[in-house]
């Protein structure tokens, strides 16, 4: 024992160290990175606009952008296109989303509505739902019923399908949990698969808004005096592509702000995970 | 109150579970359930506590439960099935708030409940925050919240590492010593059986039928005592040999699903 712990020892040999291979495959996003590349490219486009190298009619230059919608806040128009957008985006969005939030949880509660409740969406989810805009105008008039509609019923079928996705995905166990101490089913609903649901509420939230954005931007193309879509749809016809940009950097923003309002939601929300 | 397994058999499809099972917990009695893996051990204690329907036979109840208990037949789950969104004292309370009892009235059973299992201290902290053993805490002070007559236990420490499996173990020592309170102990360690129960329940392989209820001569006090070990170690060798040969064709059956 004792001579053999020797002879290795004894062994003169170099020694080499081992290669480290672990490395890479966990990307981690700096802090700054995506802004200074993002200010890198906005300054570029600007040189590029300001030395005559874009002509201005195809890509106005960042400056003027900002000079449109700076045009725009003063003379009241901006808040003229927003506020009819906001407004149908607002109530199609609450209206679908109470709408979905409800027949979701019945779909993942109980066998009659689940059966129902899914061969219809099934059917109903694929039909893009801008194609319903002139049916519904002709079911409601030309106010802004059928666009609310159009928003409403395209939130209302994402919104479904993530809250009965949701409800599915309660752990089975924390339910079983709840019955063995035999907790009523309305406490069970409440306190354990609504909070269990609302990650994947929230989740389809983000897709939710992201959809009555696009139908919103189409209704108001099709057929609307004011709002965003109908602004960049007449800036474009008149080739005032610094009023359009400015349309579509607005409708940028505000996808943004709903993103971060969303994100607040969820850490208030879900701080538990 | 007693809890009796009147000739419960189930079936999972084709697939026979369990046949023909039948014993009885009294009033205060700890009673372990062991077998080979697959022998349906955990499908037995569902079925006892009303979670499963069995497809023939019954659990059964004799006896009024005890006038203070809110919930007579209280699980204890392996993977301690806490709402991860409810604070430690949240989730004990959380089996109280549909009785009719008062804020104030709650609020003392859980901090009781809470003392009793030592996590005064845990009240405010989320169960992703704890350790497992921690997190078994809370699903034992959670069941004992309630006010349990039988507590059915679903190899409540095989989740855990084997020190914090010990320290619970005396902890489960000191619960069932000190109060009138069973339990159906469900486990594969048969060292946790000999441990903590009055009568240990050895159960074939699938489809489970009981092949031996063995008693233990020892009170659960005598058994932490180093004279005891061997003891034991006896008992659960003669159990061991019960079981071994099924448990190699268990572990070497292929399965159909």
């Amino acid at each position: 024992m004792l001579d053999r712990a020797v002879d290795t020892s004894a062994k003169a040999e170099a020694t080499r160290r081992v290669r480290f291979r672990g490395a890479g495959f966990v990307p981690a996003s700096s802090r700054f990175g995506g802004w200074i590349a993002l200010a890198l490219v906005i300054a570029l486009w600007q040189a590029a606009g300001s030395t005559g190298l874009v002509n201005p009619l195809f890509l106005p230059a960042p400056s003027a952008i900002v000079r449109a919608i700076y045009e725009l806040a003063m003379s009241g128009a901006l808040w003229q296109h927003l506020s009819a957008s906001l407004l149908r985006i607002g109530v199609g969005w609450l209206l679908g989303t109470a709408a979905g939030v409800v027949v979701g949880f019945a779909i993942g509660l109980s066998r009659l509505a689940r059966s129902v409740g899914i061969t219809f969406i099934s059917a109903l989810f694929p039909i893009p739902k801008i194609a319903l805009l002139p049916l519904l105008i002709l079911w409601l008039g030309i106010g802004e019923e059928p666009k609310i509609a159009t928003i409403g019923l395209g939130v209302f079928f994402s919104t479904a399908i993530s809250v009965y996705s949701g409800v599915d995905a309660v752990p089975r166990n924390l339910i079983r949990m709840a019955q063995s101490f035999n907790v009523p089913f309305a406490t069970i609903v409440h306190k354990v698969v609504w909070p269990g649901a609302l990650p994947a509420i929230l989740a389809g939230f983000r897709i939710t808004a992201s959809v009555a954005l696009l139908l919103v931007v189409s209704a108001e193309m099709i057929g609307a005096q004011y709002g965003i879509g109908a602004f960049v749809l007449q800036a474009g016809n008149l080739m005032q592509t610094d009023q359009l940009l400015a349309g579509v950097v607005i409708l940028s923003v505000f996808g943004l702000v709903v993103g971060k309002v969303i994100g607040w939601l969820e850490t208030r929300l879900l701080h538990w995970r | 109150m007693d809890l009796i397994a009147n000739h419960i058999s189930h079936h999972f499809g084709d697939l026979a579970v369990l046949d023909d099972v039948s014993f009885t917990v009294s009033a205060g009695e700890v009673v372990a359930i062991v077998g080979p893996s697959g022998c349906g051990k955990s499908t037995l204690l569902s079925i006892l506590g009303g979670l499963l329907q069995p497809t023939s036979g019954a659990p059964e109840l004799r006896g009024a439960p005890p006038a203070d208990s809110f919930n007579p037949l209280t699980y204890v789950f392996q993977d301690f099935a806490l709402l991860p969104w409810a604070t430690v004292e949240e989730n004990v309370e959380f089996p109280l708030l549909h009785t009719q009892l008062s804020t104030a009235q709650r609020r003392a059973l859980v901090d009781d409940a809470l003392r009793r299992t030592g996590l005064t201290d845990f009240s405010k902290t989320y169960p992703k925050q704890l350790s497992g053993g921690m997190r078994q805490r809370v699903g034992i002070s959670r069941a004992l919240a309630v006010k349990p007559a039988i507590l059915l236990m679903d190899e409540p420490l095989s989740a855990l590492d084997s020190q914090t499996r010990e320290l619970l173990m005396e902890d489960f020592v000191r619960l069932l010593a000190d109060g009138g309170m069973g339990a159906v102990y469900v486990t594969h360690n048969l060292e946790e059986a000999a441990r903590l129960a009055d009568r240990i329940v050895v159960l074939s392989r699938r489809p489970g039928r009981i092949r031996e209820v063995v008693s233990v001569p020892m009170t659960r006090a005598e058994r932490g005592e180093v004279a005891a070990r061997e003891k034991l170690l006896a008992l659960q060798n003669q159990i061991w040999s019960l079981i071994r040969n099924e448990a190699i064709d268990a572990e070497r059956e292929v399965q159909h699903a």
